[in-house]
């Protein structure tokens, strides 16, 4: 057992206390704190970055305190870990070095909080990855919780940090509270919380009442923090107040851990189980293409840039879901490429906003127009982020996205095809708008849409100090982020060595082999076989035709003015996306009520079908 | 009476979660909050119960005397813990609300919608 | 949507989706008979491995201590999350405290309450102390005991004595020693890593009596970092929420 494992957790935890039992001494220090925090990401990002290589010949098992399991029960703790946990955690360790650089030049006034706070945001997300103890889970789960809560009302002088922070809390509480109801329910029945054991007791019978409704409370909490509609409505008001580095891990991380969760119960505890995979895929396509429409409808209609970004997070957590809906590994392994290269890009877009916010003190795109124009290399950097997030070849979220839709068709849905098209291109034109009319001056100022300006201009700058030039520290960690996402998707072999990775990752029989006897499985066998994970011509020619469209729209989005034909479609107050939006009140009372009618109607959906 | 225990877990949730749903005042809903945890320690002391046996705490009795789960006690405990910490928080921010903006009505502290 | 509305959706949310639990809930064992194996082997050899007679403090410290870790850790990270949404902000200034006689809220401190709370302080400390360092005999630990400890902190300020409790429990202080016990508990894990053994393995001597204050190795050790932070934690806590409350302004423009 390597202590390298524990320690990827332990790191932050323990820096974070020892920073805070200092805090007297290093109250005034900035750098000596900025640094420790940068040097403990960068630590375990390289550590797990270790571990991700290790494991792709087989996934590793840390009993915690030397409880070993015999006779296939479990008494202790234990991490197991793949290369897609160890890989996810990785990217969590990166984000947060990075946002942790970006914070250099950052607030300034600021007391030891925010580093503990974000380290402990880091361990949470680390042993989130990591675990094989579904109460284990749920710790790390409310450990990242209660961090992300108190980031996001860093600053609470404004209402509307209070109102995502509130929002955010409560209906991420509700979830992780039923999916502590669902694990206690499933402990009733197998008397075990190690993930393995449970996946062989309840493999052993079929499907059942218990089994199902287990399933559906644990999914829950891991639905609201994958910003899954229904349960999707907190991510945009948390977003819109949260400080930019935090944000950065909102969005480019924490949500994806939502459905990493869910991926990770299904196939380590309840996949045999439940059987019934046509209905475990209809309910969850239908779900994660009903999320991918959403968002993309409402990032296209904003005006606040966090905002949008934020909605274009959900949009692509309902593709990522959708692709995880199918259950072959090519379906995983789509979306874990995915996720690599949108939290890169992402991450790099939220960078720039940061600067924007930091030098022009706004982040409303109808009074930014034009006035990026000085901001010259922060315009090159977010439209090539932009062009990233719009799926351009050869970035990552291109390779991932052709992968969902290849396993797609090949089941017969070609439908995911259009959808995913659809979608890409209004979260493209929408950013891609934003970087030709704020840094570029391009066309007009998109129409006031006066409840929106309201909101976005009442955003005040996050920084105080005075702003005559980006400091390198911002600049440099969003370059390099946008040139990773383009460069992770040029790696050769990076489809089929993912796929391998999933393939194992599905085995739920030799996962519990593993963990539970110490076996070492060389050739995983998951329900579907593995497919071809080329880029084809057609794929090459429709990433490039998709984005060509998205260009297409965020220059008539741009120049709709001087063209009366098109007012109907672009006048706010019209469109789509209007007679839904009063949906998203901002008040969490309705929120929980959708969290309520999505558990019933996903859990109606399973329990009438699932006997 | 087998089955009483987890009907006062489901009622238990409900009546906290309709609690969130209609409350006009943050500290109301935060203790709404509070009782939907309330719900699952509910769920998982009922799950571990066994009739007619002792705590499991051998002090004062023989190692082999039928006991009690001991592990959902161990989780119930870290269970409020995290409540704690949860609704803590929670209540700095409310008293940040009214501290800020004199009202402790979600509705009204409102800032971005649509 | 508007209050109405809202709650006949949730009402018709609620009924399907409360049906749906009972529905899942019956599948359970019934109340009484629960089936193990999990609580059953964790009996059996607990006390033989641990030598701790309080076989749930020997899971929450032993067995599934790195839980603990994590759940310790969120107790900390709540208790700087307060801290930092309750810092000083621009704009305000400590209003000069006045003992005894604030009149924001606060009424004056009967005398019968103030005579009581300080007659109990010292009996609560001790008590508190007790628990934390009796985790492996009885039915205590290091949450309970740091929580009745931090009740003693409390107790002062029921006494009237708000500045006192300010001055002897400083939010840098607090926040110290609280990172001091939960990086303490983090810590003993790591000893173990240095020596070779798993995380958290219990490498302490596990003392000759079962259930004696000095036996079952780190659980005790465990369970006293685990009382001083849990206690600096609500202390934390408690004295910020008291200090917005009767002490904080905001400037009048």
């Amino acid at each position: 057992m390597d202590p390298l494992l524990a320690l990827a957790t332990v790191l932050p935890l323990l820096m974070a206390a020892s920073i805070s039992a200092l805090n007297i001494v290093l109250r005034g220090q900035r750098r000596v704190l900025d640094a420790a925090a940068i040097v403990t990401g960068a630590a375990v990002a390289a550590i797990l970055a270790v571990i991700t290589v290790r494991t792709t010949g087989g996934d590793e098992v840390y009993w915690f305190a030397g409880f070993r399991p015999s006779h296939g029960i479990a008494i202790g703790i234990d991490f197991a870990v793949g290369p897609l946990s160890a890989g996810l955690a990785c990217l969590a360790a990166v984000l947060v070095a990075a946002a942790m650089i970006f914070s250099w030049r950052y607030f300034e006034r600021v007391a030891t909080y925010y580093h503990v706070l974000m380290l402990t945001f880091l361990a949470g997300m680390v042993g989130f990855c990591l675990t094989g103890d579904i109460f284990d889970l749920f710790v790390w789960f409310e450990l990242m919780g209660v961090s992300a809560y108190a980031l996001t009302a860093y600053r609470p002088e404004e209402r509307g940090s209070l109102q995502g922070a509130l929002n955010f809390a409560i209906t991420n509480s509700v979830g992780a509270y039923l999916s502590l109801a669902g694990i206690g329910i499933i402990y009733g029945r197998t008397g075990a919380l190690n993930m393995a054991q449970i996946g062989r007791h309840i493999a052993r019978s079929g499907p059942d009442r218990l089994v199902v409704v287990a399933f559906v409370l644990i999914i829950t909490g891991f639905l609201i923090k994958g910003a899954i509609v229904p349960f999707h409505f907190w991510l945009a008001d948390a977003h819109a107040v949260a400080p930019t580095p935090v944000c950065v891990l909102l969005s480019g991380v924490m949500v994806e851990l939502g459905l990493y969760g869910i991926a990770r119960v299904y196939w380590s505890m309840f996949g045999y189980s439940l059987g019934h995979r046509a209905v475990i895929t209809g309910t969850f396509l239908t779900l994660g293409l009903l999320t991918a429409v959403v968002g993309a409808l409402f990032c296209f209609r904003e005006r606040h840039l966090k905002r949008l970004l934020a909605f274009s997070t959900i949009s692509h957590a309902g593709m990522f879901l959708s692709g995880i809906a199918l259950l072959t590994p090519l379906g995983l392994a789509g979306p874990a490429i995915s996720v690599a290269g949108h939290a890169l890009v992402k991450a790099a877009l939220f960078l720039c906003v940061g600067i924007v916010l930091h030098r022009l003190g706004s982040v409303n795109e109808t009074w930014l127009h034009g006035r990026g124009r000085r901001l010259r290399v922060t315009g090159v950097v977010f439209t090539l982020a932009a062009l990233g997030l719009a799926d351009l070849p050869p970035f990552a979220t291109f390779r991932g996205k052709g992968l969902i839709e290849a396993t797609g068709s090949s089941h017969g849905m070609a439908l995911i095809s259009a959808v995913f098209i659809v979608c890409s291109v209004l979260v493209g034109a929408a950013v891609l708008r934003v970087a030709g009319g704020v840094f570029y001056g391009l066309g007009d100022p998109p129409s006031e849409d006066p409840q929106m300006a309201a909101e976005a201009s009442e955003e005040t700058s996050e920084t105080d100090e005075a702003k005559q030039r980006t400091p390198l520290t911002m600049i440099v960690p969003a370059a390099v982020l946008a040139l990773g996402g383009l460069a992770a998707g040029l790696l050769p072999g990076l489809g089929s060595a993912v796929q391998a990775a999933a393939m194992r990752f599905q085995d739920q029989a030799a996962y519990n082999a593993t963990v539970l006897s110490g076996a070492h499985v060389a050739h995983p066998s998951a329900v579907f076989p593995p497919e071809p994970t080329g880029i084809t011509a057609t794929d090459l020619a429709t990433g490039l035709g998709s984005v060509a469209v998205a260009l297409l729209l965020a220059f008539l989005a741009l120049y709709w003015q001087r063209l009366p034909l098109l007012r109907r479609g672009f006048e706010p107050g019209t469109g789509l996306v209007q007679p839904i939006r009063r949906f998203q009140s901002g008040v969490v009372n309705d929120y929980v009520t959708w969290i309520v009618i999505g558990v019933a109607c996903v859990g109606g959906a399973l329990a009438f079908t699932i006997r | 009476m087998q089955f009483f225990p987890f009907a006062v877990m489901a009622w238990i949730l409900a009546v906290g979660l309709y609690g969130i749903v209609t409350s006009r005042h943050l500290v109301h809903q935060i203790v709404c909050l509070i009782v939907v945890q309330s719900s699952t320690y509910v769920l998982l002391l009922g799950v571990g119960y066994r009739r007619g046996a002792a705590a499991p705490y051998f002090y004062d009795i023989p190692v082999h005397t039928p006991a009690v789960d001991p592990v959902v006690q161990a989780l119930a405990l870290t269970d409020v813990v995290v409540e704690a910490a949860v609704t803590a928080l929670l209540l700095a921010f409310a008293i940040q609300a009214q501290k800020r903006f004199g009202t402790l009505d979600p509705q009204e502290l409102v800032q971005f919608k649509g | 949507m508007t209050p109405a509305a809202r709650r006949w959706v949730f009402l018709a949310g609620a009924a399907g989706f409360a049906a749906f639990l009972l529905w899942g809930l019956t599948g359970l064992p019934g109340f009484g008979g629960y089936p193990g194996p999990y609580g059953d082997i964790i009996n059996r050899v607990a006390v033989a491995q641990t030598n701790a007679t309080g076989v749930v403090s020997a899971i929450n410290f032993e067995y599934r201590g790195f839980d603990t870790v994590g759940e310790e850790f969120i107790l900390f990270t709540a208790a700087i999350g307060v801290a930092t949404v309750l810092r000083h902000l621009r704009g305000e200034r400590e209003r000069a405290a006045r003992d005894g006689a604030m009149d924001r809220d606060a009424p004056p401190v009967s005398e019968a309450v103030r005579l009581v709370s300080l007659v109990l302080v010292g009996p609560v400390f001790l008590v508190g102390w007790y628990l934390a360092s009796h985790a492996q005999t009885s039915p205590s630990g290091g949450f309970q005991g740091g929580v009745v400890l931090a009740t003693g902190f409390v107790l002062i300020y029921l006494a009237g004595e708000f500045l006192v409790f300010k001055r002897i429990s400083p939010v840098d202080i607090t926040d110290a020693v609280g990172a001091v016990g939960a990086g303490g508990f983090a810590a003993v894990g790591v000893t173990a890593l240095a020596m070779g053994l798993p995380y958290l393995f219990n490498f302490l001597p596990l003392g000759s009596a079962p259930g004696a204050v000095s036996s079952s190795g780190t659980i005790a050790l465990i369970s006293f970092f685990v009382g001083i932070e849990v206690a600096a934690a609500f202390v934390l806590i408690v004295s910020e929420l008291l200090e917005q409350t009767l002490l904080v302004r905001q400037e009048r423009p």
